[in-house]
């Protein structure tokens, strides 16, 4: 009988402890940074447009944007609960010091900086680099190297830090910063619109499919900074782009925010594509810890036939508030939606997306699915809204929660608005427990818990993955099984 | 020669339901037993508990495979010991397909038994060799396991995860249940195949036509948690005719 007693212990704290695998990305590198001091003004913000060097236009921009945050207050309807944050003991601006002018190749990056990333499994040497995926590495608050830009260049596409196209290519900046989520649009974005530092800018012209998957990395290394980059991607009529972002930072102990903003433009029958996978430092097992991640993704379908793709891998942070969402503006365009979510221990998500619907014919569809273990507090809210005019459009939303032990918690959100009597709109959901009889099936037939949780779970998010490029597909599922370790119970 | 499993007046409860109540029994290497019983006698229970499912409390007696003390044994490593339970309820996994399944099962076994684990073009050759035995449509290997397959194809699923695993000890729980004659036919052919003098199988069933095809060696009834009649074949034959409460409790 003792051994009975002991098999099931064994069994349950196998099944408990299933373990808490450290977060891989929680180094820290020591170089020597230039930052602002800590708070926010109108100084900071002067400041932030001066190291930049930056046109008066722009600085004037970025006040209005702060004066108007003045005005505005965090959003308090997500499903998050949190300590207020202090934005006054927050620090700005911080960048790797670099020693006399920027480095004008990739050969002059400082040696810590491509330490760092190579750390993180990225290779800023074009020679080393998975041929096929061009790299925009952002760390704090700036760029430190874009990959593989002269190639991409001879075809007209302009893929560099955001603070170069600033200078470089400012009528296209001037034209469509702010011309998908104005800095009016919400807390974050006028927070963002203020004080960002640098992100990444591609645009591909007319006609051209982008011959490789473009890429940023955001890493937040400096402790006590706020990272806040904008990514503005515009594709011209009839062109192609698939975009990668990776996101991840060291384990500390404080708190960190991170607001960020996207806009897409796609023009007549332009293609984007847009896949994320982020896995900024979610705290410890206790709620230690861990990234605030405040993100406005929106991308409007202009021109007619066009379509955007969101694909997000949410694993990372304590706290999630994002919805990628897509302006259907021209007739028979395309708006989609596929993510994964998943929260364990004390981490909270509040994401989802919003399809707003203009043009005619206009379609959009929406697969979620949010995994929830610990006590992870998983939500998703999305909006389907089909205008009067955008007559015969149709939606289909999919949304799927899976809970694993008996603390987590799932919630869905659906608010639908149609406003035609020629459009359909379809929501399925449904939410399950992972399956005990799952569970001691793939057992019987010689997996491990840990092995049959992952397998579960991955196919589970299968309808997601395939909707990502190849080896992120590989490292998305690798991250899941990381991110699910000790969730079991 | 030392029994392959020997089970001693074992006792189990689910809650506080008493469903085992006593039983004994061995199975030598390269014997077939049927188990019978009515519903409710404790043929399921049996099933799990020799194949580790929680749930279980074993109150007394002892369970020994290959000599060994089992009921303190994962059922993963249950599994890599040789033993197979198919289901009677085979389970439905959305988004993984049969073929990454059993070859993840495969390869785990292999690799806790210290072999080399098979690389998916061998595995495809062998699944599909597999799959022909039972004939077992190809199209199902790439589909997520057991999701829309009609009863009869869940079954020869079953089968053939048996098949590939070539388990030592194949506890069969209910395997014609659902089946029409043409599946009982394949699914039987199936097993027929896999009987070998180095594999022994425990057929738990309802009814007496399984044992048509698949001949045992050995036959008991089950009844209110205990065997109350053990015999040869002819047994099942005399118990389609007087009906189970010939054989009482």
């Amino acid at each position: 009988m003792k051994d009975i007693e002991k098999n099931r212990k064994d069994q349950s704290s196998t099944i408990q402890d299933f373990t808490t695998a450290e977060y891989k990305y929680g180094f820290t590198s020591n170089f020597e940074t230039d930052a602002a001091p800590r708070g926010l003004n109108e100084d900071i913000v002067r400041l932030i447009s001066g190291k930049k060097k930056e046109p008066v236009w722009l600085l004037e921009w970025r006040l209005k944007a702060y004066r108007h945050w003045l005005t505005m207050k965090e959003p308090r309807w997500p499903n998050l609960t949190y300590p207020a944050i202090d934005y006054q003991n927050i620090i700005y601006y911080s960048a790797p010091k670099t020693k006399g002018p920027a480095p004008k190749s990739l050969d002059e990056i400082d040696p810590e900086v491509r330490k760092t990333f190579e750390k993180l499994g990225i290779s800023l040497d074009e020679q080393k680099r998975m041929s096929g995926i061009a790299v925009d590495a952002v760390l704090d608050s700036v760029s430190v190297a874009t990959t593989f830009k002269e190639k991409l260049g001879e075809l007209g596409i302009i893929f560099c830090s955001f603070s170069e196209a600033v200078h470089n290519h400012p009528e296209l900046i001037k034209k469509y910063l702010g011309s998908v989520v104005p800095y009016s649009d919400n807390f974050f974005s006028a927070l963002n619109s203020a004080v960002f530092s640098d992100g990444s800018f591609c645009f591909i012209p007319s006609g051209v499919r982008c011959p490789m998957e473009l890429s940023t990395y955001f890493r937040i290394n400096a402790s006590d900074t706020g990272q806040f980059e904008r990514t503005l991607i515009v594709a011209e009529e009839r062109s192609v782009v698939s975009y990668l972002e990776g996101c991840t930072a060291p384990m500390r102990d404080e708190k960190q925010l991170h607001a960020a903003v996207v806009e897409l433009v796609a023009l007549e029958k332009a293609q984007i594509k847009y896949s994320t996978i982020q896995n900024w430092y979610p705290g410890d097992k206790d709620g230690k810890g861990g990234i605030y991640n405040f993100v406005t993704k929106r991308g409007k379908c202009q021109g007619r036939g066009s379509k955007i793709s969101w694909t997000q891998v949410e694993t990372g942070s304590a706290i999630t508030w994002k919805y990628p969402s897509v302006i259907l503006q021209g007739d028979d365009t395309i708006g989609e939606f596929y993510s994964v979510a998943l929260t364990n221990h004390y981490q909270q998500a509040d994401t989802g997306t919003k399809m707003i619907h203009l043009g005619k014919n206009s379609r959009s569809t929406i697969i979620s699915k949010g995994i929830s273990a610990g006590h992870g507090q998983n939500t998703y809210r999305g909006l389907v809204k089909i205008m009067p005019g955008a007559e015969g459009s149709r939606n289909y939303s999919q949304c799927d929660s899976i809970l694993m032990g008996e603390r987590c918690g799932a919630h869905t959100v659906p608010y639908l608005d149609v406003q035609n009597t020629s459009s359909q709109v379809e929501h399925e959901a449904s939410t399950s427990k992972i399956g005990e009889d799952q569970l001691f099936y793939c057992r019987q037939r010689g997996l491990s818990t840990e092995d049959a949780v992952n397998l579960i779970v991955n196919g589970f998010c299968k309808q997601v993955f395939k909707e990502l490029p190849m080896e992120f597909a590989v490292e998305a599922q690798k991250l899941l099984s990381v991110s699910l370790e000790g969730s079991v119970g | 020669m030392a029994p392959l499993l020997e089970i001693k007046n074992l006792h189990a409860k689910i809650g506080d339901q008493a469903i085992l109540q006593g039983i004994n029994l061995n199975v030598h290497s390269g014997e077939v037993h049927a188990i019978m019983g009515p519903n409710g006698s404790g043929k399921s229970t049996l099933a799990n508990i020799l194949a580790g499912r929680d749930g279980y409390e074993v109150t007394e007696g002892e369970v020994f495979y290959q000599g060994k003390n089992l009921l303190p044994i994962s059922p993963e490593d249950r599994a890599v010991a040789g033993i197979f339970l198919s289901f009677q309820y085979p389970v439905e996994i959305p988004g993984v397909s049969n073929t990454y399944f059993l070859k993840a099962a495969y390869n785990a076994i292999r690799k806790r038994k210290g072999q080399e684990e098979l690389d998916a073009i061998d595995f495809l050759r062998l699944i599909k060799e597999k799959a022909k035995s039972v004939e077992m449509d190809e199209a199902l290997l790439s589909r997520s396991v057991n999701e829309g397959f009609s009863g009869g194809q869940k079954k020869r699923n079953e089968i053939l995860q048996m098949a590939v695993l070539e388990p030592i000890f194949a506890i069969l729980d209910e395997t014609d249940s659902g089946l029409d004659i043409d599946a009982l036919r394949i699914v039987s052919e199936g097993i027929n195949v896999l009987r070998s003098p180095e594999r022994s199988m425990l057929v738990i069933t309802h009814y007496q036509r399984l044992l048509d095809y698949v001949q045992p060696d050995f036959v008991h009834v089950l009844s209110g948690g205990r065997i109350t009649k053990s015999g040869g074949k002819e047994l099942a034959l005399e118990l389609e005719e007087k009906g189970y409460s010939w054989v009482g409790k």
